[in-house]
């Protein structure tokens, strides 16, 4: 019996010498929408490589589902135990959060945000994510000179209501399309003549297709259609084939993720604007190690870039081809 | 009074759904076309067919929170063997089905043997199929199915309207299980261990065979909805059945069974699932929002439950 307690005496001593080696690590907290998403699993990955790089030791949480905010919370409470000096985070519940944000703050940690704001924004010391309503102008633009001179009957398959970035990316698209549409920092989903059908897919492939179905019950004559999502876009193409009008409908949509680049090489989507989880991930914990090092501190939005990736260019609509777009694309290659 | 309120459990879902009909067909001259009702067959199959083993799961008194779990894993196994493992489509079938029909076994063994409650066990596996679906699949789409996989998406054209497969072998499911409910022992034992375990135990009646029965059925039944639900996208979707979890236990309350056991039609269950999708589908063609379908599926479920909480306790006072 001693014998057992003097060995549990040595492991002891052991993890005690070893634990300064890795504590001086500086710790950095990633936490995402949901621990799935192919999206999320990328920006994951990108953390932990630039983490590695960066001598800094990557802890992941995430919620349970889209729109979790208590698993989040959750995951927020346990790196603040844990020491986290920088937590990245992309907030389930805009607003939900942000007492959690406020509690992590007040102890002097860094917090990030990642792919979607804060409501206010300035809840967070930075954002880092991609300018939705500029990725809803850039499919706009190509929507409409894809459509050349022809009346346009539009289907939006949108997110659900009240979603800042469902928001962002249907008002864009309408600006770009040329329709009147609100301002980028409206949160409820404009509208014009020209828009024949408007419903909810949740950004899911399932749901994206009845939307679909049912848009076209209503409209038959649709001939632009936009989507959230590339599973939704993929959802609404099923529905589109079913009828026999894949070929008379320009089908845009966002993501770049690399089963929807290929779905734009197959000519199913004819084009969507490439978003970059990695390169959020990668700005994020430069800027969380610049804080440990020299305790200063990131401030406002950075932009992380979105591209347009078209099956086919069109004169005048800047866009990269679909190589390009499944070299930078994220999931499964 | 007691028989008024009896027949309003069961007329009431289907003067519910008449009345969403006739709203529509007068606000959207596209609404009572052939092939609109088609769309709204399709778009309830896979939920229609889940809520059959809903069905009989409430029937004796239980629910099963696992269905859309299971029914997401049925098709991420067949997809994938098919796909990435090559399997012929028939047998990739069965193991996709035969995964569904174990995980309902389990849940019965649960349930019958250790007399656990179905709302925690049905939990437990609701989330063990999850886990398991997401790390099997990882977290992916598998796409390229095999045609074999998704015939029943294809269509059949009757009298001028398409009617897909799936659609068909939905509505001989629905009369089948109606069949076996109402005119076999086996469907009359099913009845009885919901309304009275004790009584029907006393009677003869195998009651923990019939409770393990009903959940292995009820696999089968989410196994096959995995396949309408593949052939309806086309893809084996790691995702799919979270919406279909509740809906198909709202079908069901909706349709009229009694969540106290023993009471209710399967038929019901597929007028249920009808409301819900009628509604979907008639809001986006007079252009308002999903959302109001949502309300009025809440309204419903609180009527459904209310009549029939109503007349049991009239029933009670009567006897």
């Amino acid at each position: 019996m001693r014998a057992a307690f003097q060995e549990i005496g040595k492991v002891l001593l052991l993890v005690t010498i070893a634990l300064p080696a890795s504590a001086q690590q500086p710790i950095i907290g990633l936490i995402t929408k949901t621990s799935t998403n192919p999206f999320f699993v990328k920006m994951r990955e990108g953390a932990e490589a630039a983490a590695k790089k960066h001598g800094a030791r990557l802890v992941s949480g995430a919620g349970k589902n889209d729109g979790d905010n208590g698993g989040q919370v959750t995951a927020m409470e346990n790196m603040i135990a844990a020491g986290a000096k920088v937590i990245l985070i992309t907030p389930n519940d805009a607003k939900a959060i942000i007492p959690s944000i406020n509690k992590a703050r007040a102890k002097g940690i860094l917090v990030i945000a990642l792919d979607s704001p804060t409501d206010p924004v300035t809840a967070t010391d930075a954002l880092y994510a991609t300018d939705n309503y500029r990725a809803g102008v850039l499919i706009g633009q190509y929507a409409r000179a894809a459509l050349g001179t022809k009346p346009a009957r539009v289907a939006t398959i949108d997110l659900f209501p009240g979603h800042p970035v469902g928001a962002q990316r249907h008002n864009g698209f309408l600006k770009g399309f040329g329709l009147n549409a609100p301002a980028a920092s409206v949160n409820t989903l404009g509208s014009a003549p020209e828009v024949v059908c408007m419903a909810d897919s949740y950004g899911d492939q399932t749901r994206g297709q009845t939307a679909m179905e049912n848009c076209l019950q209503k409209r038959p004559d649709i001939n632009v259609v936009y989507t959230i999502n590339e599973p939704s876009a993929a959802g609404a193409f099923k529905a589109l084939k079913a009828k026999g009008k894949e070929r008379d409908v320009v089908l845009v949509t966002v993501d770049g993720g690399c089963q929807g680049v290929r779905d734009v090489a197959s000519g199913a989507i004819a084009a969507t604007a490439q978003q970059y989880p990695v390169k959020m991930a990668e700005l994020g914990v430069a800027a969380g190690m610049e804080f440990v090092r020299t305790g200063k501190k990131p401030t406002g939005y950075t932009d992380t870039g979105v591209n347009l990736i078209a099956g086919k260019a069109i004169a005048g609509v800047a866009s990269k081809d679909v190589k390009t777009g499944l070299e930078l694309c994220f999931g499964r290659k | 009074m007691k028989h008024r309120l009896l027949a309003l459990g069961t007329l009431g879902p289907v003067l519910a759904l008449l009345a969403a009909c006739a709203f529509f067909a007068t606000r959207s001259e596209r609404f009572l076309t052939g092939d609109n009702l088609s769309i709204v067959l399709q778009q309830v199959m896979v939920v229609g067919v889940i809520a059959i083993g809903q069905t009989l799961v409430i029937l004796t008194a239980g629910v099963d929170l696992s269905c859309g779990a299971l029914m997401a894993l049925g098709g991420i196994v067949m997809t994938k063997l098919a796909v990435e493992n090559q399997w012929p489509v028939a047998l990739a079938l069965a193991a996709g089905l035969g995964v569904t029909t174990l995980f309902g076994c389990l849940n019965g063994l649960l349930v019958s043997r250790l007399k656990l409650p179905p709302f925690i066990v049905t939990l437990g596996t609701l989330n063990i199929a999850f886990a398991i679906t997401q790390l099997y699949s990882n977290a992916q789409t598998v796409t390229d199915v095999p045609a074999g996989l998704t015939a029943l998406g294809n269509a059949v054209q009757l009298g001028g309207t398409s009617v897909v497969y799936g659609v068909i072998l939905m509505l001989g499911l629905f009369a089948f299980a109606a069949f076996v409910l109402s005119q076999t022992a086996a469907g009359r034992h099913v009845y009885a261990a919901g309304n009275n375990p004790e009584a029907a135990r006393l009677s003869g009646i195998a009651t923990r065979r019939v409770l393990l029965g009903v959940y292995v059925v009820a696999g089968l039944c989410y196994g096959i909805a995995a396949l309408l639900s593949v052939a309806r996208t086309g893809v084996g979707d790691p995702n799919a059945g979270q919406s279909e979890n509740l809906d198909a236990i709202t079908a069901v309350v909706v349709g009229g069974t009694s969540l106290f056991g023993g009471r209710g039609l399967v038929l019901g269950s597929l007028v249920g699932a009808l409301i819900v999708g009628v509604f979907r589908n008639g809001l986006t063609l007079i252009g308002v929002s999903s959302v109001y379908q949502m309300l009025v599926t809440g309204i419903l479920v609180i009527l459904a439950v209310a009549t029939d909480q109503l007349s049991r306790r009239l029933a009670q006072r009567g006897a």
